[in-house]
């Protein structure tokens, strides 16, 4: 499944380098985008755990930067 | 006044805060230096006389002030696992110089620190909100009539086939045909053409352009996912994806770079105090120069950003790039091929000249008035020509029989006479006599009652800028513009020889078209170097994809065509090619430009600190200062304002 979701107080490029890095690491995650310009978040990843990736991403994002947050 | 009341409350606050510590920062100034403060003999926060705490104090509650934040930050994330982010380093940092004394500095570097945030902060959501502005040609509604009245629904809910209407003022939110209204529409968010287009029934409207004055019924034609304006957006977002190579390598440089330097400061805060046995106050501060200047973001925020630019300014002109890397391919583009139907030429049969034989009598009037008759139920490209010369309306029932005779022309009867209009076949297959003829283009002879008139040369006319087009990329530096066709090679000779191109190859059939630009890539002695190709039809397409670049003709081209391309220019203009390159060159260059001044910089200071006289000042000019420049400098990429000097 994928989905896009925007993202806010995205302010640091690097982070969001990182940030890509990390999810990219998590099982079931097929393939993943953090869109610095356009602050979105392109997630491709096995449906059934979808929710659970999805809370891994936003705590793995605060890790970076805490007031990211991801707009489901 | 008015960017201020554009801030959110968080930067407004912010902005407060470094108004006043910089204030309270200048006025303290001269009372801390005026009282000459004794710093010779290793003062420090640990041996303070007591005149100084007062100092000490006044000056933690202005360091709070503009940076409690960042400590905050840096707290919170070392608890999570992240430490030697910019927050860590500025904290670190700032601590440091504290602790050696140095209160102004300490509170100098966070306020410089705030103070480029901030307009780190405003120049990237500058070139968002451009990049936002870019992406606003998405259609929010389109409306139908529904039971007598009408209704907006979302463009996503309307099928093919439906109707749908556009007042004056609103955007067309599908492609389609119009079927009934008449207007002028504004194409120039999709081709960046300023003039608008006049539409009339059955010409068809791609979504995306604004309708300006009049009532339009549409059918739609594709659905809303298929439409011109959602294919563009996907487009423009996802062409971020394919990287570039100068991007990759700032990815990859950042992953090596910030564990180096970090690496670095250490060595150089333990290493020289150690050997020299120094004071390890000196060597500290440079350390901590290291750690302010060793985040990559100069480089990490400003390339994506130029690139991006790059590609939101060039689909602002109506070319659209589907990738980082081709802005790359384009800016090192030596060498152009072209195709000729279609891409060099209108791909439309117009009559050019028109030759009565003059023992028989007739004008050239009337010569094109018994073609037009005799062609007017023939649906091929040349009777669209012929009629469209005449211009006059025909009457249909003058036509008794009209007969297409596949390969040679027609046999009509108009009006009780009998008229042949076709190729030299047909002449020969009814034994009519016709002189012979080397004339350019395709000819149509016409006969009367079996009787010779005189023919009609047809020739597919040249666009109107592909002169201009080809002047243009001689003058921007590319060496060699050719031509593949399958035309004969009188006709390819003249068109060449009209728009002063390098060579041409004729007679080609489409295989062959693959074959001799394989033979031109093998042919490369540079491989930077690229050959760029320029097609527009099904043909083209493996052409296309076997080019270092490949560019479409958006607006007449094939979707296999532009599927295979990696340029694509919305308004079939063949000068839009050179603004492409322009473009290109533009972007690569400002990634050049900010790679070297980005890096420059930190090298300088990294030396600076190594030699033990660089600064906190200079080492947050060398992040934050940097970056901003940096920017700045990238959202100079959305601005193709471009110019082509003719000599």
């Amino acid at each position: 499944m994928k989905r896009s979701f925007k993202l806010q107080n995205l302010g640091c490029a690097n982070c969001a380098a990182k940030i890509e890095n990390d999810i990219a690491q998590l099982a079931g995650v097929n393939s993943v985008r953090v869109n610095f310009m356009t602050e979105k978040l392109i997630l491709d990843a096995d449906q059934e755990e979808f929710v659970s990736i999805l809370d891994q991403a936003q705590t793995i994002a605060s890790k970076y930067e805490p007031d990211l947050l991801i707009i489901k | 006044m008015n960017k201020i009341k554009n801030l959110n409350k968080s930067e407004k606050i912010l902005l407060i805060r470094i108004f006043f510590s910089a204030f309270a920062f200048v006025l303290l100034l001269p009372l801390y230096y005026g009282k000459s403060v004794d710093r010779s003999n290793n003062w420090t926060i640990f041996n303070p006389d007591g005149e100084n705490y007062l100092f000490l104090i006044i000056y933690l509650i202005i360091y709070f002030i503009i940076g409690y934040d960042i400590i905050r930050t840096a707290i919170r994330n070392i608890f999570k696992g992240t430490i030697f982010d910019e927050n860590f380093l500025m904290t670190i940092a700032t601590i440091g110089a504290f602790l050696i004394g140095e209160y102004p500095e300490g509170i100098a570097v966070m306020l410089f620190y705030q103070v480029g945030e901030f307009f780190q902060r405003q120049a990237v959501n500058k070139s968002r909100k451009s990049i936002a502005e870019l992406m606003e040609i998405a259609p929010e509604y389109a409306n139908i009539m529904l039971n007598g009245e009408l209704t907006q629904v979302d463009p996503y809910e309307i099928s093919v086939d439906d109707e749908i209407i556009v007042l004056p003022g609103e955007r067309i939110p599908l492609d389609g045909t119009v079927l009934t209204g008449s207007s002028a529409i504004d194409t120039s968010a999709l081709t960046g053409e300023s003039l608008p287009r006049d539409v009339f029934p059955d010409d068809q409207v791609i979504s995306g352009c604004i309708n300006l004055s009049g009532k339009l019924t549409l059918k739609v034609e594709k659905e809303y996912d298929d439409s011109t304006v959602a294919k563009i957006l996907e487009l423009v977002e996802n062409a971020s994806d394919q990287k570039a190579e100068s991007e990759v390598f700032a990815t990859t440089f950042a992953r090596y770079y910030t564990p180096i330097v970090v690496l670095a400061a250490l060595v150089i805060a333990i290493l020289p105090p150690l050997i020299y046995k120094q004071a390890f106050s000196i060597w500290l501060k440079q350390s901590l120069v290291f750690l302010v200047v060793s985040c990559p973001c100069a480089l990490v925020v400003s390339i994506p950003l130029t690139f991006f630019g790059g590609i939101g300014g060039a689909s602002k002109a109506g070319i659209l790039v589907k990738g980082s890397n081709y802005l790359e391919y384009l800016a090192k583009t030596k060498k152009i091929i072209f195709d000729k139907t279609g891409t060099l030429t209108k791909g439309n049969f117009a009559v050019s000249q028109i030759c009565p034989l003059s023992s028989s009598g007739i004008s050239g009037e009337t010569l094109l008035e018994i073609a037009a008759y005799s062609e007017y139920y023939s649906n091929h490209p040349i009777a669209a020509g012929i009629i469209a010369a005449y211009g006059k309306s025909i009457d249909p029932d003058l036509i008794e029989n009209a007969e297409e005779i596949s390969g040679h022309g027609i046999l009509a009867k108009i009006d009780g006479n009998t008229v042949l209009s076709g190729n030299a076949k047909l002449m020969q297959k009814f034994k009519i006599e016709f002189p012979g003829n080397n004339e350019f283009g395709t000819i149509v002879y016409v006969a009367l009652n079996n009787k010779y008139l005189g023919y009609l040369a047809i020739e597919d006319q040249v666009k109107t800028d592909a002169g201009r087009a080809i002047k243009d990329l001689h003058q921007i530096g590319i060496s060699e513009i050719s031509m593949f066709t399958g035309d004969q090679d009188l006709t390819a000779n003249k068109i060449s020889g009209q728009l002063g191109l390098d060579k041409y190859q004729a007679g080609l059939l489409p295989a062959e078209k693959v074959e001799h630009l394989e033979k031109a890539l093998t042919e490369k002695t540079d491989a930077n170097e690229l050959i760029a190709y320029v097609g527009d039809g099904i043909n083209d397409a493996p052409v296309l994809a076997r080019a270092d670049i490949g560019i479409a003709m958006g607006g007449m081209g094939s979707d296999a065509a532009i599927e295979a391309a990696d340029v694509v220019i919305m308004n079939d203009q063949p000068s839009k090619i050179a603004e492409a390159i322009l473009i290109g060159r533009k972007t690569f260059r400002i990634v050049k430009q900010n790679i070297i001044f980005a890096l420059g910089v930190k090298f300088v200071i990294i030396i600076l600190a190594i030699l033990g006289i660089a600064n906190m000042w200079l080492a947050v000019f060398g992040d934050v200062g940097v970056t901003i420049i940096a920017v700045f400098n990238a959202m100079r990429a959305l601005n193709p304002r471009l110019s082509i000097r003719h000599t």
